[in-house]
């Protein structure tokens, strides 16, 4: 069988993890802004998994820190998104560009 | 066996209790008074800052992933000092708040957090003490629920900290791809400085440059203190940065020792670049708060220049200096939330004769800018002479006048606010304001530290012997 190689599989992380960066730039909504970070967060999980699967295979320590990541993106998604309500319900709108009191 | 973790394990134990026993208060039937509460809960930590003195013993625990040395349990107890400080300033913001307990729990999480993060050993621990130090953070600058700012603050605070944590994982899982361990010491074994790594450092030198705010990634700073209530500014900008700026130098100077001859450099250009802009836009700001948020960035700067020293004295300096900031800039923060609770006025001009109704207020107020500013009586002059003799030893002589240099140009604004409490004329002044015990409190311990740190050599010389490099 062929096994696909370490290069590719850092090739899309590093292509995700990009991908998450310019999302995060260019979106005007809170929450897809949300959405490009847990891209970000995922590629570093895919990182994590390759390198453990392909070079360090005897020791797992990548396979558990991409857990950890995991649990405390859903950690970190539920805060920001009870902090985005509370911002919807003081603004009436969700879009970055109508936060925008405090500046310079 | 059992013994060890109850013994090194002993700060965190104590500070888990306390959020325990608050859930406790919380969940239970009966509806204490705020002032009692808050009274009960200093009480608990002054008992914590007490008890970090006694019985400290070094050593590690879970194969290396937790440690604890004399240095770090310093560091612990400064942690400990300034959070009982900032609970006491709070005093006058909280008295009336509804959600008092819920305040106080988040702040021990987040210390909590910092206490793993400050003595871990490992990547794993690391991250998770730096992500249990953050998260909290950000629902505490939105606790003024009702404020537009407040939770624009926190929206900025918590996306900035997320983006910077995924850059800084990113550098780390190239970082354990290339080296093939998450341990501070095995990592620092493999360092060879090869193109990949090197690319590593850089991703987790900017995921830390986001979180204490270096200049190319300060821009969420002045905004999230701006917005946020002034109790928790305090916090962010004293607690929560001296958390990070001590692991990120332990992290400097053991994981990437091996390569401190590349990145003494890049260190090096930041700090100056950062205490240059943060002086620059410091400058123009008339809001309170804000100008404390650009003064801490150049500060930052100045903490910088003193890392890139690499050496025994860097690590002493920094943290004498921190010391010394925690104490100033908790004095200007104690008396500028009392105003804002009271008052509620927060930017400069409001401040105009302020000398005339707040003689006490506006003299904590004028030493504490004086020991920010580095005027000589006063320890801030101290903290930054041994900042600047650190950061020459690597011999960029030039460079280090011209952070000297932008020592001048700081005294401009923080004269201006001196000028405007003592000089300036106003017909509507703010009303006298009667001080309560534990701001008063927190303000006397302040202006002791800021005055008597400086004098007391054997405080530097206590750092200085149990630094390590």
């Amino acid at each position: 069988m062929n096994e696909v190689p370490l290069t590719h599989i850092l090739f899309l992380s590093t292509a995700l993890f990009f991908i998450g960066a310019y999302g995060l730039f260019t979106r005007r909504n809170m929450i897809t802004m949300l959405m490009a970070i847990e891209l970000m967060l995922n590629s570093v999980n895919i990182n994590f998994v390759a390198f453990n699967k392909y070079l360090y295979a005897d020791k797992l320590d990548g396979i558990f820190f991409s857990i950890f990541i995991i649990t405390i993106a859903a950690a970190e998604a539920a805060v920001a998104i009870a902090i985005i309500i509370n911002l919807y319900r003081s603004h009436h709108s969700i879009d970055v560009e109508d936060a925008t009191e405090l500046k310079y | 066996m059992l013994n060890e973790y109850l013994i090194l394990l002993k700060s965190e134990w104590i500070i888990i209790a306390i959020i325990f026993l608050l859930l406790f208060i919380k969940v239970g039937p009966k509806d204490w008074k705020n002032e009692t509460l808050l009274y009960g809960i200093n009480i608990l930590l002054l008992f914590n800052l007490l008890a970090g003195f006694y019985n400290n013993v070094e050593g590690n625990l879970f194969n290396g992933m937790y440690h604890s040395t004399q240095l770090i349990l310093l560091e612990k107890n400064i942690l400990n000092l300034g959070v009982y400080l900032v609970s006491l300033i709070a005093y006058p913001w909280l008295k009336e708040h509804k959600h008092l307990l819920e305040f106080y729990i988040l702040l021990l999480s987040t210390l909590l957090g910092m206490f793993f993060m400050i003595s871990s050993g490992n990547l794993l621990i690391f991250y998770l003490g730096l992500e249990l130090s953050t998260i909290p953070l950000a629902a505490l600058a939105n606790f003024d629920l009702h404020k537009r700012q407040s939770s624009e603050a926190a929206m900025k605070l918590i996306i900035s900290s997320a983006f910077s944590s995924a850059i800084l994982l990113f550098g780390v899982s190239i970082l354990y791809g290339t080296t093939g361990s998450l341990s501070f010491y095995e990592i620092s074994q493999h360092i060879y400085g090869n193109q990949l790594q090197v690319i590593a450092f850089i991703l987790i030198l900017a995921g830390f440059c986001f979180k204490i705010s270096v200049v190319p990634f300060h821009l969420w700073t002045a905004d999230v203190y701006e917005g946020a209530p002034a109790p928790v500014t305090a916090y962010l900008s004293v607690i929560s940065k001296t958390a990070v700026l001590f692991i990120f130098m332990s992290v400097m100077y053991t994981v990437f020792k091996t390569i401190a001859t590349q990145w003494y450099l890049m260190i090096f250009v930041l700090s100056i670049v950062t205490i240059l802009i943060g002086n620059l836009f410091a400058l123009r700001q008339n809001n309170l708060k804000r100008f404390l948020a650009f003064s801490s960035i150049a500060q930052v700067g100045f903490i910088l220049l003193g890392l890139s020293g690499t050496s025994i004295m860097g690590i002493a300096s920094v943290i004498y200096f921190l010391l010394i900031y925690l104490f100033s800039n908790l004095a200007a923060f104690g008396v500028i939330t009392l105003v804002s609770a009271v008052a509620n006025k927060e930017t400069i001009s409001d401040y105009k004769g302020f000398y005339k109704t707040n003689p006490f207020l506006s003299w904590v107020l004028a030493i504490a800018l004086f020991s920010l500013a580095g005027v000589p009586p006063t320890a801030g002059f101290f903290g930054k002479f041994f900042l600047i003799m650190a950061g020459a030893e690597r011999g960029n002589y030039i460079w280090v006048v011209f952070a000297a240099i932008n020592m001048i140009i700081s005294f401009y604004y923080y004269l201006k606010v001196v000028k405007a409490i003592f000089m300036d004329p106003n017909d509507q002044p703010i009303e006298t304001i009667s001080i309560p015990a534990l701001p008063k409190l927190a303000m006397i311990i302040c202006l002791a530290g800021m005055i008597l740190t400086g004098f007391f050599s054997w405080i530097y010389e206590y750092i200085y012997s149990l630094s390590i490099l």
